[in-house]
């Protein structure tokens, strides 16, 4: 599990106390405002934000500051949006994105 | 239209506003990250003095001061390109086009990731995404972790998570592939762990390593320690030992791990597994520099900066004009260098939007970055110094045989 520090031996204790309400596939849970989404998944005990869109495998958050692109979600119906760099607000609709059709692929497969 | 743009709100572009303000310049910094400070944000360390080094604190008080100045500070946006007509830039953000006069970039470094099978598994992650996770949004990484990959960087933050009581069950290396090379050899590895013994936090852990503090000892590190390895701020190093695989279906359940000769060989049959639920990966750091390509701006491989490093000059300035780079795209070091480069950055900024008296300024700032360099606590490469005379070197060579 990952859970908040709520005491840290240097950093004392957590300031931030005003918790929002989100969604995740559909699923209710609750985050601080304005801590990053991936943080606030994290402390929800969310690691799988995506699947591969190819493989399928899951994927979860990578770097942490927006390098890597592997935290992409969709949030409030805008796709492609990096979890580790989007503030938490009230009422966000968050969804993961899932393995793409490649029908390409499957009928080469088939026919070789 | 601003008289100038700072990409990046790290210590470097911060610094360099505050110092453009002071000029009486109107300045713009646009930062992709939820929070001003960059990677500052993460940092945490008790300097010999006994003075812990909170970066969340230096962040806040270097934003405070540009917000004083009128700074203007635009987080949550990406620069996606940027391109030069007519003698000024046009900056694309996720949000809309910005024009400016002059630019900084201050995009700072990326970490290099290294391939060992199964990292792509959900809980692993870089080292520095715990530093984050841990130090600024105050969240666990994971209740265990195995930290791949031994250098500066991953031994502060192992001790970082111990700090906030995240357990690090191991430091050890990745096993050796084309990429791994250097940071797969136990001798290549210690030598450079050997800049890192005197950040302990406590003076049982300086024990250890003072004990490394000479070839022999080195070498009896390395080939007495076989299989148990040794301690370091109570976690254990294993340089002996390699992951060779990460394991788990759905997220991360743990790690192989396996003897390795000196030269960085897997011992047959010495596998073993360790229980773990998150993996930091700690492959070194480079600069951070697509915009300068973009824009054009030559580039050197210099190793001991990091990698590809624009060119610059002792000023800041890039061959380009209107061009200025600062912090760790120019090389990696750590933030009080950064902020130094960013007063550079900032009076040479000034002094070409046509403040006047300046030249002493600029020569102090450049002698006081010098000195911070010298003074600096956590070096990321030894030879730094030698690598920045490169790029001078460089400089002047490109500036004489320019038409
Ligand atoms: C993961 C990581 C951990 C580190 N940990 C330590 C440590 O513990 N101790 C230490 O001494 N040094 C550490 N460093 C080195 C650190 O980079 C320096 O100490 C210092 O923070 C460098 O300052 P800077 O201003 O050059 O860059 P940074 O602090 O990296 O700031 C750069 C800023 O630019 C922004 N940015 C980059 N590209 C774009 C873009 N295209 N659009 C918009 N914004 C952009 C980033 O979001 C970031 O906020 C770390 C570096 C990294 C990458
Ligand atoms: S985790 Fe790398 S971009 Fe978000």
């Amino acid at each position: 599990m990952s859970e908040r520090i709520y005491d840290h031996p240097v950093l004392g204790a957590l300031k931030e106390n005003e918790y929002v309400t989100f969604s995740f596939n559909d699923e209710e849970y609750k985050g601080l405002k304005d801590e990053s989404l991936a943080a606030a998944l994290l402390a929800n005990g969310i690691r799988t934000l995506r699947h591969h869109e190819e493989t399928g495998r899951p994927r979860g958050v990578y770097c942490n500051i927006g390098h890597c692109f592997e935290c992409r979600v969709k949030v409030n119906g805008k796709s492609g949006v990096r979890a580790c760099l989007t503030p938490l607000k009230e009422g966000m609709v968050v969804e993961s994105g899932g393995k793409l059709p490649t029908p390409v692929r499957d009928w080469r497969a088939e026919n070789e | 239209m601003n008289d100038v743009i700072i990409i990046g709100a790290g210590p470097a572009g911060l610094s360099a506003a505050i110092t453009c303000a002071k000029n009486g310049l109107s300045s713009l910094v646009i930062d992709e990250y939820l929070k001003p400070g960059g990677r500052l944000l993460g940092q945490l360390y008790e300097e010999p003095s006994g003075f812990w080094w909170n970066g969340i604190k230096e962040s806040e008080s270097l934003y405070q001061e540009a917000i004083e100045l009128d700074v203007q500070i635009q987080l949550n946006t990406s620069v996606h390109n940027i391109e030069k007509e007519n003698n000024y830039w046009i900056i694309y953000t996720e949000t809309g086009i910005i024009y400016s006069e002059q630019l900084l970039l201050a995009t700072g470094a990326a970490e290099s990731p290294i391939p060992v099978p199964g990292w792509t598994l959900p809980g692993v992650m870089s080292v520095g995404a715990a530093q984050v996770m841990t130090n600024v949004h105050r969240i666990k990484p994971g209740e265990r972790g195995v930290i791949i990959g031994v250098n500066v960087l991953s031994a502060a933050i192992a001790m970082e998570l111990q700090l906030a009581g995240v357990k690090v069950a191991s430091l050890t290396l990745p096993k050796m592939n084309k990429v791994t090379q250097d940071a797969a050899q136990p001798g290549e590895v210690l030598d450079s762990l050997l800049h890192v013994s005197h950040m302990a936090p406590s003076k049982v852990i300086r024990f250890g390593s003072k004990l490394m503090n000479n070839d022999v000892m080195k070498k009896i590190g390395v080939s007495f320690y076989p299989k148990q390895g040794f301690k370091m701020w109570d976690i254990p190093i294993q340089l002996r030992k390699a992951v060779i695989e990460i394991c788990g279906e759905e997220a991360v359940t743990g790690v192989k791990i396996a003897t390795i000769s000196a030269n960085g060989e897997v011992v047959k049959g010495s596998e073993e597994h360790i229980d773990c639920d998150f993996i930091c990966i700690a492959g070194g750091l480079y600069p951070l520099t697509e915009l300068a390509a973009v824009a054009g701006c030559p580039f050197y491989l210099v190793e001991e900066l990091g990698g590809y490093v624009p060119l610059h000059n002792e000023q800041m300035e890039t061959p380009i004009e209107n061009l200025y780079v600062a912090g760790n795209i120019t090389g990696i070091e750590g933030a009080k260098v950064a902020i130094k480069q960013g007063v550079i950055a900032g009076l040479t900024i000034s002094g070409n939007a046509g403040v006047s008296g300046l030249t002493q300024e600029i020569r102090r700032a450049i002698k006081l970055t010098e000195q911070t360099r010298d003074n600096a606590y956590i070096q990321f490469h030894p030879d730094v110094k030698k690598g920045r005379k490169a790029i001078q070197e460089k400089w002047k060579d490109c500036m004489s045989t320019a038409p």
